[in-house]
């Protein structure tokens, strides 16, 4: 498989606090990835260095073999659901995709989620009047709607309702099938027991594992992630 | 950049606090001139209340907009687009939406009533000084991370050059009254983008004889071509120099 994005030697902290220590990871196409770990294990910061947001202290991080660092081009491959979707208020729904569009000189390519998400029809509605979790639809649209090459998503199904992340899950498996990178990062072990190839475990700002799915099942013997997970984290050895 | 401005101006157009904004300087404005006869007097009051109001509505409401757009930016961050350009765009979104404001509330009914070599003066000095205060605005947003400390760093800047500034010249003066100070007050006058736009606009007024000695003195330096220039010039240092310190503050900042 191509490697997609490489993760060299990244460090980070912010002040005192160091929340990457020494991070190194590849992430080929064609594949969901799912980015575990407990709170303050540099999860999010992972998400952020990549897309560029967060600027790191050392190391580097390549995006098909380019560095990423004072570019933006690279950001045309990646699509980008944030953990909490906040737009201006006054803005509709419409004129923040439009403006997107414009931004990225591309077309709507993929109108799936809007269809499924029947967002069309609230075009006219301002950002104010939307309820946190129509926000979240609005972020997985506009992440999956360039058709892009990398999908990260922070925490989707956050404050989705059941339906909802199941069309997010189930339009999740079917770009993958289109050999497409997903990264997500969640706390909800039973959804990425049903969606991950691999698993990518951070604690405290160090990769604890990086492991296929049936590998961790595999070593220890169990059938679900979760129980899987548990024996890992809780056996001396690591 | 010009993309993001153009869809930040529609938002900011519709907002509520802008359209107050706008009718609170049309209000002042056309209440002045129509309770009073002598034009000249009504621009002076016009004057004194634009030197409070703009620069504290200016830095207030751009900070504000500022930090309740931070996962906005973010996600503007994760588009292909620079991070020079989102500022600029922002920038650019936010003066626009405030400069039309004044131009409706102020820039029209002195066009209407008022217009003379004293009025435009008015109106560029009254522009310039949206365009500083919104640059430095935007200086507080990106050195502070935190929204409450944002707004206090923006409420002290505008306490500090509308109140304090002039207290602190005071002092000086006294404390030095026996050496010759007419130069240093230029240069102190400088320093603070609203006491330059004041003594551009007074002195268009034939009041600066009210001044004393130093008002003879602006009258000969700022009443001049090279005064004039240099006044404007040191407006556009005030607009450019804290946009430009938070562009790079901003370039290396962590989302």
């Amino acid at each position: 498989m191509e490697k997609i994005i490489a993760v060299n030697g990244l460090k980070k902290s912010f002040g005192r606090l160091e929340v990457l220590k020494n991070v190194s990871c590849d992430f080929a196409s064609g594949g969901v990835v799912s980015i575990l770990g407990p709170n303050a294990s540099g999860k999010t910061t992972l998400i952020k260095s990549i897309l560029g947001m967060v600027i790191p202290d050392g190391g580097e991080i390549l995006f098909q073999g380019r560095s990423v660092v004072n570019t933006f081009d690279y950001k045309r491959h990646i699509g980008y659901m944030p953990q909490i979707g906040h737009y201006p208020d006054n803005m509709t729904i419409g004129q923040l995709f439009k403006m997107v569009m414009d931004i990225r000189q591309q077309d709507a390519v993929d109108t799936e989620l809007l269809k499924a998400y029947q967002l069309e029809s609230m075009y006219q509605k301002t950002m104010r009047t939307l309820s946190g979790g129509t926000l979240q639809k609005v972020s997985a649209a506009l992440a999956f709607m360039f058709n892009p090459d990398v999908l990260i998503l922070d925490e989707p199904s956050a404050g989705l309702d059941p339906l909802a992340a199941e069309a997010l899950k189930e339009k999740i498996l079917e770009e993958k099938s289109k050999g497409k990178l997903i990264l997500v990062t969640s706390h909800i072990l039973s959804e990425a027991d049903e969606i991950s190839d691999h698993i990518l475990y951070l604690f405290e700002g160090q990769i604890k594992f990086y492991k296929t799915l049936t590998d961790l099942k595999l070593e220890t013997g169990e059938q679900k992630l979760s129980k899987a997970l548990t024996q890992i984290l809780s056996s001396p050895s690591c | 950049m010009l993309k993001i401005a153009k869809y930040i101006i529609l938002d900011i157009v519709r907002s509520k606090v802008l359209l107050a904004y706008t009718l609170l300087l049309l209000a002042i404005s056309l209440t002045i001139f129509l309770s009073d006869a002598d034009v000249t007097k009504g621009l002076v009051s016009i004057t004194t209340v634009i030197l409070i109001i703009v620069p504290l509505v200016s830095i207030v409401y751009a900070t504000t907009y500022y930090f309740n757009a931070a996962e906005f930016t973010e996600m503007l961050v994760s588009q292909p687009i620079s991070r020079r350009n989102i500022l600029l765009g922002k920038f650019i979104g936010i003066s626009s939406s405030i400069l039309l404001a004044f131009f409706i509330g102020v820039c029209i009914p002195v066009c209407l009533f008022a217009f003379s070599a004293t009025g435009i003066t008015l109106m560029i000095s009254g522009c310039l000084l949206t365009l500083s205060f919104i640059s430095l605005a935007f200086l507080t947003s990106t050195i502070t991370r935190d929204k409450a400390k944002g707004i206090g760093l923006a409420l002290m800047l505008w306490f500090y050059f509308s109140i304090i500034f002039d207290g602190l010249v005071l002092m000086f003066l006294t404390l030095f009254a026996d050496y010759p100070l007419e130069k240093a007050m230029i240069v102190l006058t400088a320093l603070n983008p609203i006491d330059l736009a004041r003594i551009l606009i007074l002195l268009q007024l034939d009041i600066s004889a009210l001044m004393g000695y130093t008002g003879a003195l602006y009258q000969e330096f700022f009443g001049s071509g090279i005064g004039i220039v240099f006044s404007l010039l040191m407006q556009m240092i005030w607009i450019i120099v804290p946009l430009f310190f938070a562009l790079k503050i901003f370039k290396k900042k962590d989302l």
